[in-house]
């Protein structure tokens, strides 16, 4: 009865946004990039601000083709943040959408 | 900026709430119909129920752990709700529906949810035999299994009070007590006596999956008190439109994300999507507290003068903001104000700020009613049905649902404690009337149903 949807693991759609928030220094878009090409993500958009005193970094990428699971493509970025003592986040656009537009 | 739709203030907006505001998906509950477990052996009941309950639920964790990653969004508790039990088990003796009980809390612990709702009967009208056994079987039930939740609804506005059932309800809330003396008496805290009961309410204990729900169904509740406290301590100053017009708009974002979620879960589950309760849940954290929300609205604790206005404000615009974001508002949807499980609230109590009347007073104009409150463990159950009367009276003549859920903490008394620890929290034993009510409940019979009419 509760039929199986096999995308929920492995996102084939979509976009998401990452949000980098940290102190600006060489080599965290190059990181993050990394990461995204390595999965086959591709980056839409980016722009950088100084938000509410924080360095925040903000990142509009396409799912669609990303060669693995978003669990997993989250566990990569979660990683590379701490290596770049950044914290990254990544949420499916779909939240913002319902929280912020009407 | 081509592709990005939203400013970093939103995003940061949304990221914020989440993590420094306790915003959460407060329960994913999935509602499933046991009505075609019927049989006239309890045991082939029983083996039903079970593989129903696991076949719909089985990937619910799964799927609600997914969508917490994808969106960012805690979901903090995966609940079952199941049909009244007392609709489902005519053919059953007391000894049976133990079983039945024991069946489910099986069946809840396989799908891994923490409690599972429905071992409830509905006698606002009167009682069955099979709705006396279920009655009769509440204490044991709640003392032998850990996720098994019990309601009964016990008025309306429609049928009146049976008190009867009230009468009954004061023991059986005692027995409970006394059966898990050695663990606070939590029994008590699975129990809930409703007038006006909805239902599809997610929230526990008292969720159930109604007569008049579909097969099975994905209700969410949502909350967020921490992220609605925030956003009324940087309105300042302001006077009550503004005030209502920022709960509001709070009230509409949290309410937005509840039904993306809800929607996800169930297409994801492939089930129909039910309703969104927008309810502003609190939890024990710092900062998750609706009493400090009327604290920030104006008063020194929760409890003094105003109390009651405060929280009709906020109940209110909490629900104008919700019921433009969702097309299918429903549950219990409005603020909560359990004792054990608000940290201001146990201040308040701790202090004696607040009082099991005033409580019972701001139930008037909240969501649900007079919950999570220990009392002293001596307390008669007469004493206790009475509460239960006053309670369901204020639900039947306005039109709304009221709740108890009292503990009578068994060995306690006022100025000890009873500590439950999670989301269910702790709280000091209040003091109650000592005053008899006895020759009250030992009447007997029912309250009519009021005047829909010469309403002032």
């Amino acid at each position: 009865m509760p039929k199986q949807t096999k995308e929920a693991g492995t996102p084939q759609t979509g976009r998401a946004i990452i949000t980098i928030i940290g102190s600006d220094r060489v080599g965290i878009i190059a990181g993050i990039s990394n990461v995204l090409a390595e999965a086959n993500v591709n980056i839409l958009d980016i722009s950088q601000s100084v938000i509410r005193e924080f360095f925040t970094m903000i990142m509009m990428v396409d799912l669609a083709g990303s060669a693995i699971s978003f669990h997993a493509l989250s566990e990569r970025l979660t990683r590379k943040g701490q290596e770049l003592s950044v914290r990254v986040e990544i949420q499916r656009e779909e939240i913002f959408k319902a929280m912020h537009r009407v | 900026m081509r592709h990005l739709n939203f400013s970093g203030e939103e995003i940061l907006e949304t990221i914020t709430m989440v993590r420094t505001e306790q915003l959460d998906i407060r329960t994913i509950t999935v509602g499933i119909s046991l009505l075609d477990c019927v049989s006239d052996h309890p045991e082939t009941l029983c083996r039903n129920v079970y593989e129903k309950v696991e076949r719909v639920a089985r990937d619910l964790r799964r799927v609600s752990a997914e969508i917490s990653e994808e969106f960012g969004l805690p979901i903090i508790n995966n609940r079952i709700a199941v049909t009244p039990v007392s609709l489902i088990a005519g053919r059953c003796r007391p000894e049976d529906l133990l079983r039945v009980a024991e069946t489910l809390d099986r069946a809840a612990h396989a799908v891994n949810v923490d409690f599972i709702g429905g071992f409830s009967a509905h006698v606002e009208k009167g009682m069955t035999d099979i709705d006396a056994h279920l009655f009769a079987a509440i204490p044991q039930a709640l003392a032998k299994t850990k996720r098994v939740c019990a309601s009964v609804n016990v008025g309306s506005t429609r049928a009146g009070l049976n008190m009867d059932a009230i009468a009954a309800m004061g023991g059986i809330i005692k027995r409970a007590a006394e059966l898990t003396a050695a663990e606070n008496s939590i029994g008590c805290a699975k129990l809930v006596v409703f007038c006006n009961a909805v239902e599809d309410n997610p929230f526990m204990a008292g969720a159930f999956h109604g007569a008049s729900e579909p097969e099975c169904t994905v209700n969410v509740g949502v909350s967020g008190p921490g992220v609605v406290l925030r956003a009324i301590k940087a309105a300042g100053g302001a006077d009550f439109g503004t005030l209502a017009a920022v709960i509001r708009r709070t009230a509409f974002k949290i309410t937005r994300a509840g039904e993306l979620v809800g929607r996800t879960a169930a297409s994801r589950l492939g089930l129909p999507f039910g309703i969104v309760d927008l309810s502003l849940a609190p939890t024990p954290a710092e900062g998750d507290s609706v009493a400090r929300i009327l604290e920030e609205i104006g008063l020194d604790s929760v409890g003094t003068h105003g109390s009651t206005a405060a929280l009709a404000l906020l109940n209110d615009a909490v629900k104008k903001g919700g019921a433009m974001a969702s097309s299918y508002v429903g549950g219990l949807s409005g603020a909560f104000i359990p004792l054990s499980e608000d940290a201001g609230m146990i201040e308040a109590a701790e202090h004696g700020f607040i009082t099991i009347d005033k409580l019972e007073a701001m139930t008037a104009v909240c969501s649900v009613g007079l919950d999570m409150i220990a009392i002293p463990g001596e307390t008669p159950a007469e004493t206790i049905a009475a509460i239960i009367a006053d309670e369901a009276a204020i639900g039947m003549i306005n039109k709304k649902t009221t709740a108890v859920r009292l503990i009578p903490a068994a060995g306690k008394s006022v100025g000890d404690w009873v500590d439950f620890g999670g989301l269910l929290g702790r709280a000091p034993i209040v003091p109650v009337n000592t005053r008899s009510s006895q020759r009250l409940i030992a009447r007997g019979g029912r309250i009519p149903s009021p005047l829909q009419a010469l309403i002032n």
